[in-house]
């Protein structure tokens, strides 16, 4: 399935990414005065104008400090907002930011390719649980786009756990030592549990995915319903798995980048982003291999059905977001509000830019419905849907842990082209090992006369 | 040309009646209507009825909900009685626009619906107290009827033929008024 020129093309992003990210790990800086050289730098770009009122940062403290916060976490979520005295202290924080960013730029890419995969996983276990009739024929594509969950999954993992203090404060002892509010979460926030709980998710996903490709490579030859009715019976067993781990996962990885922090909101909201760019991908696969004659058996009604799937996701995801923010703009506690005043302040192109992507693009490209079955109509509003899903994810990822220091330069680029690479090379390697038409499936019929 | 005589040709299934659609186009019969108790699915594309031009009047009426939603909240909210929300007396619309979605969203929704509801009303010529057009009552129940133009068409070659399609019942219905 995968030519060797787009082998070759991926093992070039690959080695071009892995060169980029070692020069990215070996150039942050080292000490004091080398971050204050670099801040000295980009401080003449910013010029005046960074006078913070401290009245109402007083205010904001003392309440702050009644409800337990420690000093250090206070100074340390003021540097992550642009307040620029140079004591030693502070310096020690913007130092630490940057040296934080290659693991962030590698963590936000290896999580925006893990999370296609995963969820194409999801999806996939939606078809079958529900015993849907039009999608069988695309259950290879899925398939395949899954094998990449394995090595993804696991370099998510290792990023996380040697990520450490870099992502996650409550991990610093001296930290927690002094806060009331962190020492009230260390019975979920401590690194015993949050490491198991990582390896739980890990293992479990895999394990599905094992199971189901087993099962439904065995349908083909198999002349009875034996491994349909497994396959059915672990999608159901993994949807209920998954969408409790869905859930701790957005907290452990994401929102305790910022512990103090938190939204009830939050894991469904990661879960949306990853669902709409899941099904954005299976549909470029899908006419991609269409393109070059793999898959005759799909027709447009199928494309048609995905690219409503992505219509309707890119709504959903939208909803969630505005759900978040709306409810915590208008309420305007300084505890909440923490998180989007550094969106806003530091990230606002790219915060309301991706608005316009995710939400006002897929609105207006993919509302006709005749649009919805022309394939190159369908690739480009998938690229700008997966443009603007990445940057969700930057979004979520770099403000929590680089605050103000952010930039998408050589290490971030490097992160996305090596993940990229491996994403093609793992799913051109699980497409190309079995036949792309399923065989025995009850709904295959069904399927394949399609026709809306 | 036209005789005036119409055949009203009864069927008590859906896919019997889809298949007789095609059947009876295929031969170059003239349909003038069908008349079914549920709505069914892909008879329109059958029948070669022009695709429906209400998604665009709904798009249209949407497009109107939300400027009358911003027009209308910026009178209210921040030119008549300016309104500090949130804590945050920005007084600019734009600002405070988080505030307004909602309201954008409903009205947008609200105006597309109901618009549409009364645009499908008049496009299908139905109004209170109207005596309804329904050739037979049976199309409100379990039957399908279609409205065949008798035309010039032997008569038995053409009831010949509609049998053959499934039909369960044929009635000639001389038209005065056209005779």
């Amino acid at each position: 399935m995968l030519s060797s020129k787009l082998r070759l093309f991926a093992i070039v992003c690959m080695v071009l990414g892995l060169i980029g990210l070692v020069f990215g790990f070996l150039s942050v800086p080292s000490t004091v005065e080398e971050a204050s050289e670099i801040l000295a730098s980009h401080e003449e770009h910013h010029g005046s104008g960074e006078e913070a009122s401290h009245e109402e940062a007083n205010f904001v403290d003392e309440v702050r400090q009644e409800h337990g916060y420690s000093e250090h976490a206070m100074a340390q979520d003021k540097d992550l907002g642009h307040d620029a005295h140079e004591d030693g202290e502070h310096m020690e924080h913007v130092l630490h930011q940057m040296q934080t960013k290659p693991w962030s730029a590698a963590f936000v890419a290896a999580f925006f390719f893990m999370m296609i995969a995963l969820g194409t996983l999801v999806f996939y276990a939606i078809q079958t649980a529900a015993q849907a009739g039009w999608s069988p024929v695309l259950f290879r594509v899925m398939e395949g786009i899954t094998n990449y969950l394995l090595p993804g999954s696991v370099i998510v993992l290792l990023i996380v756990i040697f990520a450490g203090e870099h992502f996650y404060p409550w991990q610093n002892h001296e930290l927690v030592a002094e806060d009331s509010i962190l020492q009230e979460k260390s019975g979920y926030l401590n690194f015993p549990f949050w490491l198991i709980r990582g390896i739980i998710y890990v293992i479990g996903w895999n394990l599905y995915r094992h199971f189901a490709r087993k099962n439904s490579l065995a349908m083909d030859d198999a002349e009875d319903l034996k491994p349909y009715k497994n396959l059915f019976k672990y999608s159901v067993y993994f949807l209920a798995f998954f969408i409790v781990t869905e859930s701790t996962m957005a907290w452990d990885w994401f929102m305790s980048m910022t512990p103090h922090w938190y939204s009830t909101l939050f894991a469904w909201y990661i879960f949306a982003s990853i669902i709409v760019s899941a099904v954005t991908v299976i549909a470029i696969v899908t006419v991609s291999l269409k393109a070059i004659g793999k898959l005759e058996f799909v027709n447009d009604s199928h494309l048609h059905d995905l690219a409503k799937f992505m219509f309707g996701f890119s709504v959903f995801w939208t909803y969630l977001w505005f759900g978040q923010f709306m409810l915590i703009w208008y309420a305007n506690i300084p505890e909440e509000v923490t998180y989007f005043i550094l969106r806003i302040q530091e990230y606002n192109p790219i915060f309301f830019g991706m608005i316009i992507i995710n939400f006002v693009f897929p609105i207006v490209i993919l509302m006709n419905s005749d649009f919805k079955r022309v394939s190159w109509f369908v690739v480009i509003a998938g690229v700008i849907i997966l443009v603007g899903h990445y940057i969700d994810i930057f979004l979520l990822v770099m403000p929590s842990t680089v605050g103000p220091y952010w930039s998408f330069g050589i290490t971030e680029f490097a992160a996305l082209l090596f993940f990229l690479g491996l994403f093609i090379l793992m799913v051109g390697m699980g497409l190309a090992k079995v036949s792309l038409r399923p065989k025995n499936n009850p709904f295959l019929v069904e399927s394949e006369h399609f026709h809306y | 040309m036209a005789s005036g005589n119409v055949l009203h040709v009864l069927y008590n299934d859906d896919d019997i009646l889809m298949k007789a659609v095609k059947e009876l186009r295929s031969k170059h019969y003239r349909i003038i209507e069908v008349y079914t108790p549920f709505p069914v699915h892909g008879l329109d594309k059958a029948m070669g009825l022009p695709h429906t031009r209400l998604a665009i009047c709904s798009f249209i009426y949407g497009l109107i909900g939300l400027s009358v939603a911003t027009l209308m909240m910026n009178f209210i909210m921040i030119e008549d009685w300016p309104r500090n929300i949130g804590g945050k007396p920005s007084f600019s619309y734009l600002q405070n626009m988080p505030a307004f979605v909602p309201i954008m969203f409903e009205l947008t929704v609200f105006f597309a619906a109901h618009l549409m509801v009364i645009t499908f009303y008049m496009r299908s010529r139905i109004w209170p107290f109207k005596k309804a057009e329904n050739p037979d009552v049976r199309t409100t129940d379990d039957h399908f009827l279609i409205e065949v133009d008798a035309a010039d068409h032997d008569l038995d070659t053409l009831s010949k033929f509609l049998y053959d399609t499934g039909a369960s019942e044929i009635s000639l219905i001389h038209n005065e008024e056209h005779a």
